[in-house]
């Protein structure tokens, strides 16, 4: 296993490089730039702030620059400035008078005081939250209703789970959000309409430190709104893998040793029925703890979701790359958390 | 000796979409304590739903026993709460299955797989339980068995885990077990072994056994008694060497006709039985084995016989003598 992760994770560096290059190929391919504005600016102007952002060289240099910067750790005889050049995601001191700084993802071009750094300093942690809570809303609704819905299948439990379920994929965000905030924020006056209940410094850097219900009022509308979406595809795939696995020989058999009908199902059908379900677990987890534009747009969650779609319509490049990149590591990564767990799940799949 | 398991008149159907299909129409059999029983017939004459009937294993729905007892020890297995028969399954009545490749649960170990009988009847912990599942993988012949407990199923050879599925369904000494066609998917020196393995087994343990095949060859050497099936009745039963040595109804004639033999010439043509087995959508009126019929008589088409002795315990379910080929009076 110890193997397998490690040639993953050298596959891992393949996928990430070609990524990279579709990205900075395709974003250098569409027209317009960073400083095109409505009121054209002058000539000059521009060909100053390309100089210091170095879009004045050739393409391949400023990719070759950006790949020197984000991959390849730089040693320094200087210790790091706050100067916004030198904002490395990751620095240290190897000893004496020698620094490391490694995955420099450059400024911002939207904004003179920040970089993509800070960006996933201080937007990318509350993704993560969003999304994390999102998921566990779509497991803990979606594998129940899944189950549920499978052993009573054609009865009343079974439509009304599947019609929330369909109602759950049917009804995007953008309706389900502002319909909750109208309800719970606006008439009801349970919950705050919008907001994000947690600030710096996190746990981890990711995780907020602070649990208390200040915390939860904020987040269960947003996560709720995300993750119901999920648990209904959840929900469907449950009840079709289970469904499929209690009509196996091997139910059959354990019936006819005596096992009892709930032990039927919990040992004997259930891990093998979750082996589908734990597929799409890994893309989803990145689509969710990456940043969701819609749902942070609206209930105002300071996230990173935002960042995916202006940088784009923006062309800010550092953060159109950062934003790509951190996207594909994200789903790379979850895709072998979720091999890993195959193997655990099912003891047929050996990796080595 | 005593009867074990009395069956009678049992009846399963399976409503599907396309209307009732009458699987089991009415069969009824004893099994003796320590007796073994065969059951033969063609893919989908209704042997297996007979059996699994009687341990109420046949999926509800679409399937549904309409009608019959059958008396185990003294209780109606038919009649029994959900909880009651959970607990002479796999402890007094045990199965083996078919498919050794799809009948183990392909996430769990042999050891805890085997064990789980044990565990459930006898209240044993694991460790004990594992005990005599070590035991009992030696007793069917599984090499160095207690190192294998925590390997998985496909670990094993298709022979292996026909041992291991019979050691599973021996564990907890049953007195009655079911073989639904335990070597058709095995190869057949396998086949050979499993069936030599079954019969060590029955001389040591003396359980009883009905054995469901479509192979008369396997019956021969190894049942006391056989039933012959077809289109959801019993159409003959008797002895071994009565049913062997003078099969009186015409399909059980054709099964045996179509079997190659040892002592005919090699370059005859082996026999079969023409035309298909019936649809069961209908209870029929007629002899369900009359369109295939080479003794045929216009009786065959108005009424259905039932099972009638021929000769002592021999009994068959036919209007016409096979051996004169006129109709019985």
């Amino acid at each position: 296993m110890g193997r397998f992760i490690l040639r993953r994770f050298m596959y891992m560096n393949v996928v990430i490089l070609v990524v990279s290059m579709i990205t900075f190929g395709l974003m250098h391919a569409v027209p317009g730039g960073p400083f095109d504005r409505e009121k054209a600016l002058p000539a000059e102007i521009i060909a100053n702030l390309e100089k210091r952002y170095n879009l004045d060289k050739p393409l391949w240099q400023q990719y070759l620059m950006y790949l020197n910067d984000v991959f390849i750790p730089q040693f320094s005889k200087t210790a790091p400035t706050s100067n916004l050049e030198d904002d490395a995601l990751i620095t240290f001191k190897v000893s004496g008078n020698l620094w490391v700084r490694w995955m420099n993802f450059g400024p911002t071009f939207s904004s003179r005081s920040r970089t993509v750094n800070d960006i996933f300093r201080q937007q990318l942690p509350i993704s993560i939250q969003l999304g994390i809570l999102a998921l566990t809303v779509a497991l803990t609704i979606g594998v129940p209703l899944g189950i549920l819905a499978a052993l009573k299948q054609n009865t009343i439990f079974d439509y009304l789970g599947m019609s929330i379920a369909i109602f759950g994929v049917s009804v995007p965000v953008i309706v389900l959000g502002p319909l909750m905030i109208w309800i719970f924020g606006v008439t009801l006056k349970w919950l705050p309409p919008t907001g994000w209940g947690t600030k710096p410094p996190y746990i981890l850097g990711i995780f907020p430190s602070d649990l208390s219900w200040s915390f939860w009022r904020t987040a269960i509308m947003p996560a709720v709104a995300l993750g119901l979406g999920s648990s209904a595809i959840i929900a469907r795939l449950t009840r079709a893998s289970l469904l499929q696995v209690i009509r196996e020989d091997y139910i059959r058999t354990a019936r006819s040793k005596g096992v009892k009908e709930s032990h039927v199902i919990t040992r004997h059908a259930l891990k093998n029925s979750l082996i589908p379900v734990v597929t799409i677990l890994g893309p989803m987890m990145a689509a969710l703890v990456t940043g969701t534009f819609v749902t942070e747009l609206t209930f105002g969650i300071p996230g990173m979701g935002k960042y995916f779609v202006t940088s784009i319509t923006n062309r800010d490049y550092p953060v159109i790359m950062g934003t790509i990149l951190l996207y594909a590591v994200f789903l790379v990564v979850a895709n072998l958390i979720v091999d890993i767990m195959y193997a655990y799940l099912d003891p047929r799949i050996r990796y080595d | 000796m005593a009867d074990l398991l009395k069956v009678s008149d049992l009846e399963t159907q399976f409503r599907t979409r396309e209307g009732v299909v009458h699987a089991v129409n009415g069969v009824s059999f004893d099994l003796k304590e320590g007796e073994t029983l065969g059951i033969v017939g063609e893919s989908g004459c209704g042997k297996s739903v007979t059996v699994m009937s009687v341990l109420r294993l046949i999926p509800t729905p679409p399937g549904k026993i309409v009608a019959g007892e059958a008396i185990f020890r003294g209780k109606d297995l038919l009649k029994m709460s959900d909880e009651e028969i959970r607990h002479i399954r796999g402890a007094q009545i045990s199965m083996v299955f078919q498919d050794p490749m799809t009948s183990f649960n392909p996430v769990l170990t042999i050891g805890r797989q085997v064990a789980e009988p044990l565990e459930i009847h006898q209240g044993m912990n694991r460790r004990q339980a594992y005990d005599r599942v070590t035991e009992m993988l030696d007793l069917v012949g599984i090499p160095k068995s207690r190192d294998r407990l925590n390997d998985y199923p496909h670990q094993f050879s298709g022979g292996m885990r026909q041992r291991v599925m019979i050691a599973m369904s021996l564990v907890c000494n049953p007195s009655i077990l079911i073989a639904d066609e335990p070597t058709t998917a095995l190869d057949v020196t396998i086949q050979a072994q499993i069936i030599e393995l079954i019969k060590e087994l029955r001389d040591k343990l003396g359980m009883a056994i009905i054995w469901i095949t479509h192979d008369l060859g396997v019956i021969a050497g190894l049942a006391d008694r056989v039933l012959v099936m077809y289109g959801g009745y019993f159409i003959e039963t008797a002895p071994v060497k009565s049913l062997y040595a003078t099969p009186t109804h015409p399909y059980t004639l054709g099964l045996i006709n179509s079997l190659p033999r040892v002592d005919s010439d090699v370059q005859c043509r082996l026999e079969s039985i023409d035309g298909l087995p019936p649809i069961l959508m209908e209870k029929p009126n007629n002899c369900p084995f009359a369109p295939r019929c080479t003794y045929v008589k216009e009786r065959c088409y108005q009424e259905n016989p039932m099972l009638m002795e021929t000769s002592e315990d021999h009994f068959t379910a036919c209007w016409v003598d096979t051996l004169t080929g006129k109709e019985r009076a």
